[in-house]
């Protein structure tokens, strides 16, 4: 990386770095999502931001690109501070977003797109075209894109789109540039394309917020790197002078101060079998078995497929091939009401989308899936013994709540998801997915949630919990399967696993 | 090890008190709505008295007659209420209106009349057309639940297709002249009180299917969150044609009940009968975003529909007026939805 090299050469001491973040906190309702974190971006240089899910890296991007206010810090820019109170501040102070969800509007031509809201004008007060499209081909000389200006965007394909995004961003005279994993839609190719702008950019004396979870990327784009744990920073370092090791130690080297409850209870026989699972484009040849009583931890990084695995296993979105075989008996997962009746039960990831009813009270929240088996009579509901048994639940869960007829949408996130438990348990599951059970929750709620999975372990329930949480699935599971884009990377016995074996699995 | 496991069990008092029983007494939702309803009528009552020097609702005439008008409104506005709860829309209601209608009188024809449609399916005992009326409704809405469930078009668009296609076969079907000459029998299920009758048993029995059925409860909860309804193990695409075929199904028997109080089936019977039961629907407290509603509150739409249209020709305010107002209303009534929703977090 000559180019580096001499980007690199050491600010002077009077010349301050291009953006300065210092001491931020950002809380969310039951967790603190960044805690005193801070780095420096000096100009002509890429800055990869590094960190497990959850490690707080989206939230710090977000305030820095002014959609979220920090509850404490400071926000400094060539020296002075700055107050960001939306991302039109940010744009305005030179700050630009390049999102992950891409904000184009496809009937429009790439010029258009590109200079919206400030189209220049003819004598008359019309869009002057001519000129929208020689500033756009100018724009796009300068960052060496070649595409057609005139074109509308919905014919590009996804990485030109993403050069569209970037060039509009440059059109801001933004200096600061965040790219929240950039490559993760695009091909090899594509990948070279957009680093040689990013060099491009980088010669420019611009400053590049680099959001990645693959390390190669890391050592072959970004000149330095911060690490961040838990809402908390860890180091800075330059990318030449460490190892992949060295940052994966840094990524996960956390102590393990929460202990998880997790009962030894015996292990029967193979309840769910999966083999050689696929789902086209999106995973495949997934093979592994849980057994009763067993506890099976998926780890992952988040896009390795491990949720689509979860919705084919219960017929969300069923898979194009492979076996599903529970209780040695196979079974064609078409959809949801197959997997019920099977005695499967999914909390999904999700709780506003495909989790709670949320204008609906609580009794109802609880009771959408039991109906389909059982207090129903000739088609009448049986209210009174299901009003009784979902206070009974709730109470066993400890859903704190004025009453049952309260609407979920006024439940804290740990409540809620103690009702959609409460939901999956009246069905009496023999077989219970869990999608990152414990997010967004607070910590005793989490506690709870944790004890809860445990017992229902010793009962014989044959467990698969999908998490995010390194000490969650630690602590949690008897075996871990580990993806990795759209495959399984390794399936880890308890002894075996540590939270550097899994990582290496997980990020190869 | 059993740290964190004590601290949530023994944890501080405050958690353990958790689902409470507040039997606090809570107005009923229809509660306010009633309340528009007899503010309403009162409204009426004043002017009546100030402009006509007569009473507007001691009238028993004048109330039957609001009722029987708006009874056809509010067996469609039953199966209307069903499918808003579940977050779409019917709009082909008033052309299934006019499709039936014809049909139905089209086998309720006298046998000395000799122009009758089917010359040899005349004075047909009342069972037939009824039932073809029926089985007519239920076709349609049982093609506009299918497409909307399998094709996962638009409700919107869906019966929009069905409202303009049934239209079009009612008047193919009469060649532009009414169906007349209809049988007595026929005829008496649309005379004295028997509309209104219909239209209250059939809001009984789906009240009752919506509160006390599980079909009830899948009902809301597929309007509430169609994914998460679905992740439950609920049939929703089966479901929605369910809900579609039953409000094509009441809207058949809307059309045979306007046919026979006309004595006469025609193709521009039920035009706007849609709006109207959408209008009784939503001022009733369904909301559009799905999801929440009771037949007891369309129940009292329909009524504040038909009082408000009878008070305005009580007092004798033109008939272009009362459109204008109604559309206000409308308006009106959507907007108390948005700012319900609003209080709810949607």
């Amino acid at each position: 990386m000559p180019e580096s090299a001499t980007a690199l050469q050491p600010a002077s001491a009077a010349e301050p770095p291009l953006l300065e973040i210092h001491g931020i906190r950002k809380g969310f309702p039951g967790v603190v999502a960044l805690d005193n974190v801070g780095f420096k971006l000096r100009a002509g240089t890429v800055h990869a931001l590094m960190g497990e899910n959850g490690a707080g890296k989206s939230t710090l991007m977000k305030i820095i690109a002014g959609i979220y206010m920090p509850d404490r810090g400071d926000i400094s820019l060539r020296g002075q501070r700055i107050t960001l109170k939306s991302p039109i501040d940010a744009l305005n102070q030179g700050i630009a977003m390049i999102h992950q969800e891409l904000n184009l509007m496809p009937f429009m031509t790439v010029a258009e797109n590109v200079w919206i809201t400030r189209e220049p004008k003819n004598r008359f007060g019309f869009v002057d075209h001519a000129e929208l499209y020689r500033k756009t081909e100018e724009l796009f000389k300068t960052l060496n894109i070649d595409i057609d200006v005139r074109v509308e965007v919905q014919t590009l394909s996804v990485a030109n789109r993403q050069m569209v995004e970037i060039a509009k961003a440059v059109s801001y005279n933004s200096d600061v540039l965040i790219m929240d994993e950039p490559t993760s839609a695009l091909t090899e190719k594509e990948v070279a394309h957009l680093f040689a702008i990013i060099h491009t950019l980088r010669a420019q004396g611009k400053g590049i917020i680099y959001i990645t979870h693959k390390m190669n990327e890391l050592f072959e784009i970004a000149d330095e790197f911060s690490v961040f744990r838990d809402g908390k920073y860890i180091a800075t370092k330059l990318s030449s002078e460490v190892t992949r090791d060295d940052i994966i130690k840094m990524m996960v080297g956390r102590e393990i101060t929460q202990m998880f409850p997790k009962l030894e209870v015996p292990i029967g026989e193979v309840v769910l079998s999966v083999k050689d699972l696929c789902l086209d484009g999106v995973f495949s040849d997934i093979s592994f078995d849980v057994r009763a009583g067993e506890i099976v931890g998926m780890a992952g990084l988040v896009g390795s497929g491990r949720s689509n695995v979860a919705e084919a296993l219960f017929g969300v979105t069923p898979a194009t091939s492979g076996t599903i075989t529970i209780n040695g008996k196979q079974v064609v997962m078409h959809s949801p009401a197959v997997a019920l009746a099977e005695g499967m039960a999914f909390l999904t990831e999700d709780r506003k989308e495909t989790g709670c009813f949320l204008g609906l009270n609580i009794q109802e929240n609880m009771d959408s899936a039991v109906l389909n088996q059982r207090y129903v009579k000739n088609g009448f509901v049986q209210n009174k013994q299901l009003n009784a048994d979902c206070i009974a639940m709730a109470q066993r869960l400890r859903v704190k709540t004025p009453g049952m007829d309260e609407i979920i949408l006024n439940l804290s996130g740990g409540n809620q998801q103690k009702v959609l438990v409460g939901r999956w348990l009246l069905t009496n599951p023999k077989i219970l997915i869990l999608d990152e059970p414990t997010r967004g929750i607070d910590v005793g709620a989490k506690a709870e949630i944790h004890r809860l999975v445990s017992e229902l372990a010793g009962q014989g329930v044959a467990i698969l919990m999908i998490s995010s949480e390194m000490p969650e699935v630690l602590g949690m599971s008897d075996r871990i399967v580990v993806m990795h884009e759209g495959h399984v990377s390794g399936i880890l016995d308890r002894n075996d696993a540590d939270q550097i074996s899994i990582m290496d699995l997980a990020a190869k | 090890m059993t740290m964190t496991i004590s601290n949530a069990t023994n944890a501080p008092a405050s958690r353990a008190p958790s689902v409470g029983t507040s039997t606090k007494f809570k107005w009923p939702p229809e509660a306010s709505i009633l309340m528009v309803l007899v503010g309403i009528s009162l409204f009426f009552e004043a002017l009546g008295w100030y402009i006509n020097g007569q009473s507007f609702i001691f009238n028993s005439e004048r109330l039957q007659i609001i009722i029987l008008q708006m009874s056809v409104v509010g067996i469609i506005a039953v199966g209307v209420n069903m499918v808003i709860i579940t977050s779409g829309i019917d709009l082909s209601s008033g052309s299934v209106v006019a499709a039936t209608a014809v049909v139905s009188a089209s086998l309720a024809q006298v046998s000395d009349f000799p122009r009758a449609v089917f010359p040899a399916l005349t004075d047909l005992p009342v069972i037939w057309p009824i039932l073809a009326g029926m089985t007519v409704g239920l076709l349609i809405g049982l093609l506009n639940g299918s497409l909307i469930a399998f094709t996962a078009i638009p409700p919107f668009i869906a019966t929009l297709g069905t409202m303009v296609a049934a239209r079009g076969f009612a008047k193919w079907f009469t060649g532009g002249m009414p169906v007349s000459m209809l049988t007595d029998d026929f005829a008496a299920i649309g005379s004295g009180a028997n509309p209104v009758y219909i239209f209250l048993v059939i809001a009984a029995i789906f009240h009752i299917v919506l509160r006390y059925t599980r079909f009830g409860k899948f009902t809301y909860a597929i309007g509430a969150n169609r994914q998460a309804a679905r992740v439950s193990g609920i049939n929703v695409n089966r479901h929605l044609v369910y809900i579609y075929t039953i409000a094509g199904l009441l809207s058949g028997i809307a059309g045979s009940v306007t046919a026979a109080r006309a004595i006469s089936g025609q193709s521009g019977m039920g035009v706007m009968y849609e709006l109207d039961a959408i209008a009784a629907v939503v001022i009733g407290g369904t909301s559009l975003v799905g999801g929440l509603g009771r037949i007891t509150g369309t129940v009292i739409g329909v009524l504040i529909l038909g009082v408000m249209m009878s008070g305005f020709t009580f007092i004798r305010i033109d008939a272009y007026y009362q459109e204008m107002v109604k559309g206000a209303i409308i308006v009106a009534a959507v907007i108390a939805d948005q700012y319900r929703n609003k209080k709810r977090g949607r």
